[in-house]
Order: structure tokens, then sequence, then C-alpha cells
């Protein structure tokens, strides 16, 4: 069963959602349902981020403005406009879709830093825009969001945004490992390698670049909304550079191309602050010591190294 | 009937021609060669002739259809494909999946389907999957699952020719595919190439080795700084005392030698 397990492709799926599922057992106490929500959620957007950068080789520094129009969707829907929560945050994901792919259709022509650059002003431009728009967005200081409900149930609670949002994050894997074992995560892996033979295969390199990050904004957003949801409020640092950043890192020290990397680059950079508050001013300092030594001894990322060292494909 | 016609074509680079009022055509099911030395414009001909590079005077016509400006992923969907004298194999995917993607145009579009792996898409993913196996065992390679990144030159040189057979082009061109390779690497690329245009598919070959090239050409175009200089059969072509004069020099021996 163990032999059959290492080679489905669906394996590091299973395994994922067995730590789920046995993690909370060993939980002191009920606070870390909360950390584990905030991880899934990150996770959900850096899978969806690592598909853009990891598999196709496309910078974004602004992924944060989908995550924040995701999450200002979530609220101004419900709070503005009557829109029930579930309605809000579904059209939240469209419409940030629809923007990336409006957004990207000039960008993506551009290649490396510009493209990086390109996307960084979108994420300025996103958190300005959320500043300035009190009336809708309460400015700096951010707004309130209702609580999810879903036909009727409502999703309150430590507890059962572990779950709900372990599900989503379950469903966002698996949707990004079939992706990449189609012809679509076939082309995007491919033009990232080169783009010239990618191109002479058939491949519409520029229609393929959109797609990814096209897909990677509807999975930034999804996590924007449910954040919100689960915090109960928003500003706009949410789209902010550092936050774009801090995705970037997660997706890096998981490992680019990896699916499950990006979920454990995600469980440590949320985790990691938590465990080393004991150390109080010497937080910062060890945290970025420890992000230093993971890049140096596991340059591939966390879960790409690990693989190599094992002599097994990553997934 | 010529199934690839050039006329006139020309590009510049920074005022210096590089290939200049160039005509020529290919005919349907041969062995076309492009010889040259160094710089003569044999791989930026490729370039545009496969949209890499859009030319700056003239004209290309493929299968009846003015091609002169599309794009490489426009050319490989009616038909035209080709492999880089400069490597360029998705070195991180395996053999197999580097041949999957050359049969790119031939699997179901829909990237919803895709991230849904519908049962539809699974099929195609397994049909895809064999067919790829056909090419990767018609060039001769093993070890399908093994990361092209691992293989060794020759085998990612005919990795290339497998990935640019899987579109079932009908023409393909090859940029040097015997470069670096040893007398015997070089004569199984021979053969090679012989069975792909047995089985109907039109080869255009930039080679160095002329005793390759003047075995297997049905005709062979010669160019010179960016000109050509002669075009014709194996025997016109070594003989053109023009073509000994300016370019083979000793090769041109050398290649007479081999061919007696």
């Amino acid at each position: 069963m163990i032999s059959a397990l290492r080679s489905s492709r669906l394996a590091p799926l299973l395994l994922l959602a067995l730590v789920i599922a046995v993690a909370p057992s060993v939980f002191p106490s009920v606070f870390y349902y909360e950390v584990g929500a905030s991880i899934f959620i990150a996770a959900l957007a850096v899978v969806g981020l690592n598909l853009l950068m990891g598999f196709a080789g496309q910078v974004s520094l602004g992924h944060a403005g989908f995550w924040g129009l995701g999450a200002y969707a979530a609220a101004i829907g419900p709070t503005h406009m009557g829109v029930p929560p579930l309605a809000g945050l579904l059209i939240g994901v469209l419409l940030t879709m629809l923007i990336a792919w409006l957004v990207g259709r000039p960008i993506l022509k551009l290649r490396g830093h510009y493209l990086a650059v390109a996307t960084l002003g979108f994420g300025f431009l996103v958190t300005m825009v959320l500043t300035n728009e009190s009336r809708w967005t309460g400015g700096p200081d951010g707004m309130g969001v209702p609580r999810l409900d879903v036909f009727g149930f409502v999703i309150r609670g430590s507890r059962m945004w572990y779950w709900a949002s372990a599900g989503v994050l379950l469903v966002g894997v698996w949707l990004a490992l079939n992706l990449v074992d189609s012809p679509t995560g076939r082309a995007l892996r491919a033009l990232h390698d080169s783009q010239v033979a990618a191109a002479v295969n058939g491949v519409d390199v520029a229609r393929y670049k959109l797609t990814a990050f096209t897909i990677s904004a509807g999975y930034a957003s999804l996590a924007g909304s449910m954040a919100a949801f689960s915090d109960g409020h928003i500003t706009p640092t949410s789209a902010g550079f550092l936050h774009s950043i801090e995705l970037v890192t997660m997706s890096v020290l998981g490992g680019m191309g990896s699916i499950i990397g990006a979920v454990v680059g995600a469980g440590l950079l949320c985790a990691l602050p938590q465990l080393l508050t004991v150390l109080h001013d010497y937080e910062q300092v060890v945290l970025g010591l420890t992000m230093m030594l993971i890049m140096i001894f596991l340059p591939l990322g966390i879960l790409p190294s690990i693989a190599a060292r094992f002599g097994r494909g990553s997934t | 009937m010529s199934l690839l016609q050039v006329d006139g074509l020309g590009i510049n680079f920074g005022g210096i021609s590089a290939v200049d009022d160039l005509t020529f055509a290919v005919p349907q099911g041969r062995i076309y060669s492009i010889i040259g030395p160094n710089g003569a414009g044999k791989t930026t001909l490729f370039n545009m002739i496969s949209g890499i590079y859009r030319p700056g005077r003239g004209r290309i016509r493929f299968d009846g259809q003015d091609v002169t400006n599309l794009e490489p992923h426009q050319l490989a969907r009616i038909g035209l494909s080709r492999t880089f004298q400069n490597l360029q194999v998705f070195f991180r995917l395996t053999v197999l999946e580097n041949v999957m993607v050359g049969r790119h145009l031939h699997e179901p579009k829909g990237v919803l389907a895709h991230a849904l792996r519908l049962p539809s898409v699974r099929r195609a993913n397994a049909d895809c999957a064999e067919k790829a196996r056909e090419f990767v065992e018609f060039v001769g390679l093993r070890d399908a699952d093994r990361v092209a990144g691992a293989l060794p030159y020759g085998a990612l040189k005919r990795l290339e020719i497998a990935r640019a057979l899987a579109s079932e082009p009908k023409l393909l061109l090859l940029d040097e595919p015997a470069a670096g390779c040893n007398s015997v690497e070089t004569e199984e690329i021979d053969g090679l190439i012989q069975q792909i245009a047995r089985k109907g598919t039109t080869v255009v070959l930039v080679e160095h080795d002329m005793k390759l090239v003047m075995k297997i050409s049905d005709r062979i175009l010669v160019l010179d700084r960016g000109r050509k200089l002669a075009e014709g059969s194996a025997g016109e072509v070594r003989h053109n005392p023009d073509v000994i004069r300016a370019y083979l020099g000793s090769h041109g021996q050398e290649a007479a030698r081999a061919q007696s």
C-alpha cells in the first residue's frame, strides 16, 4: 500500500489530508486552530502563486493586490450592496480574475525584471485605491467583514475555520495537481525552460502565461476573501507590498515548482514567528537567519531539496 | 510541387545584412540541405522560416499559403516544426513529457477540464503519453521517464528530433542534428533522417558534416555571406567551381573523397 502511495499522483494530497486530520490531536489550545487556519489560507494563495512562479517561471510582486481585491469583495459586497457573503466571495474571485486578465495582457509581454516591476506597480495601485476610497473601504483603518454563511450554515470560530479552510485548500491543491499533469501544465513548465522551443511546438506562450496569471489571481482572491471572513476585519495592508513579498517568500522557501512545497513554505512562515515569540527581541533575527540557512542548505526550497536527496521527483 | 517557397528573403542586423535576396524552393517529400561556412546565415534563415525572426524583405510561402509574418506557434499549427543547434530542451521535464509537449497541438484545450481532470482529459493524457512513447522509441531513446536534464548530449539531440516529429509536421527543419556527435552517432542520425523522409515528411537540413550532407541530400543550397552561391544535387554542388573556390576548399576535397 505504501508503494502504491509513493507512485500515485495524488499521494501528496492524501499525505496533506492526513496531516491536517491528525494535527488537532496534538493541539494544546484553541489558538492552534487559528494558526492552522491562517496557514491553510496563506497556503492556498501560495499554491496559486506557485503555478505562476514555480511552473510558468513568471515572477509577480503584486499578488497581495489580488488577495486584497478578494478580501474587500467579501467585505464591500455584503456591507454596501446587500450581496450574500458567499456570493460576495464568488463575485470577488471572478472579478479579480477578470482584472488579472485585463492587466496581464499587456504586462505579460514583458520579461523578467520588467514583469516583476509592473506587477509591483499593480499591487501599489490596489493598496492606494483601497486606502483612498474610504467611503467604500473605510480608508486606512479598514472595515468589518460579516460572517460567512453557506446556505444558512454560519462558519464561526477557530475550529470551524480550521476545517473549512483545510477543505478549500485540499480542493485547491487537487486542482493544481491536476493542472500540472495536463496539457496546460506541460505547456507552462515547457515555456519556463525554453520559450522559443515551446513556441515552435505550438504553445501560444503569451496566452499560457496569461492563463497562469489569471488562475493564480483567482487563488489569491479566494484566499483573501477567506482571510477576511475568518478575521472579521480587513485593512489595506493585506493588499500591500510586504504581504506580496511574504507570499513570494513562502513560495521560494517551500520550493518553487512543488505544490506541497507551497504549503510547507506557508506553514513555516506562518508558524515560525509564533514559535519564536519566546525569544522576544531576537525573534526577527532568528527568523531571518532561519530563512537564510534554508536557502543556503536547501537551495531548491525545502521540499524539492529533500525530494532530490532521497532520489525522487517532487510534485 | 514545392512545399516551401522562399522569395527574395532578407534581414539586417544593425545595418549589416545577414541574409540577402535569397530565393529557393523545397520540393515535397525530399531532403533539402543548406550548407555554408560559419556566419553564412543558415541559422538566421531557419529563424526566419520558423517565425522567430521577422524577415526585413521578401516572402515565405508554405504549403500554398503566405506565412511571412506568422508567429512560431501559428506556423506549428500549419505543419512546420524544427530543432535547435544550441539545444532547447525542456530540461526539467522528463523525456516523455518533452515529447508530449511536441504533441501539444493534438491535445484537447480547456483549462477548466484540465483542472478538474475530466475523464476525457485523463484518456487524452494517456493517449498522448502512448503516442509520445512511440516517438521516443522511433529515435532510439530509452528511459522515457528520466528527467531530460540528466541525459547525455547525443541523447538530447535525438530528443529534440522526437519532440519535433511528435507534432507530425509536414516540414521538419533540422539545425545541425549531428553537431558534436561521434561517427557512430552521426551514422545513426543519418539513418533516422532518411527514415523520416521516407515516411513522407519533408526535411530541411543545416549541417556541417559534409559526408552526411552529400550522402542523404536530394538537393543542396550553398550559402555564402547571406547569399545564394549555388544550388543543385550533391554532384553538381561538389563540382561547382564557385563552391570549391569560395567555401568548400579543403572540405570540398574531403567531401569529394568521401563520395568516391
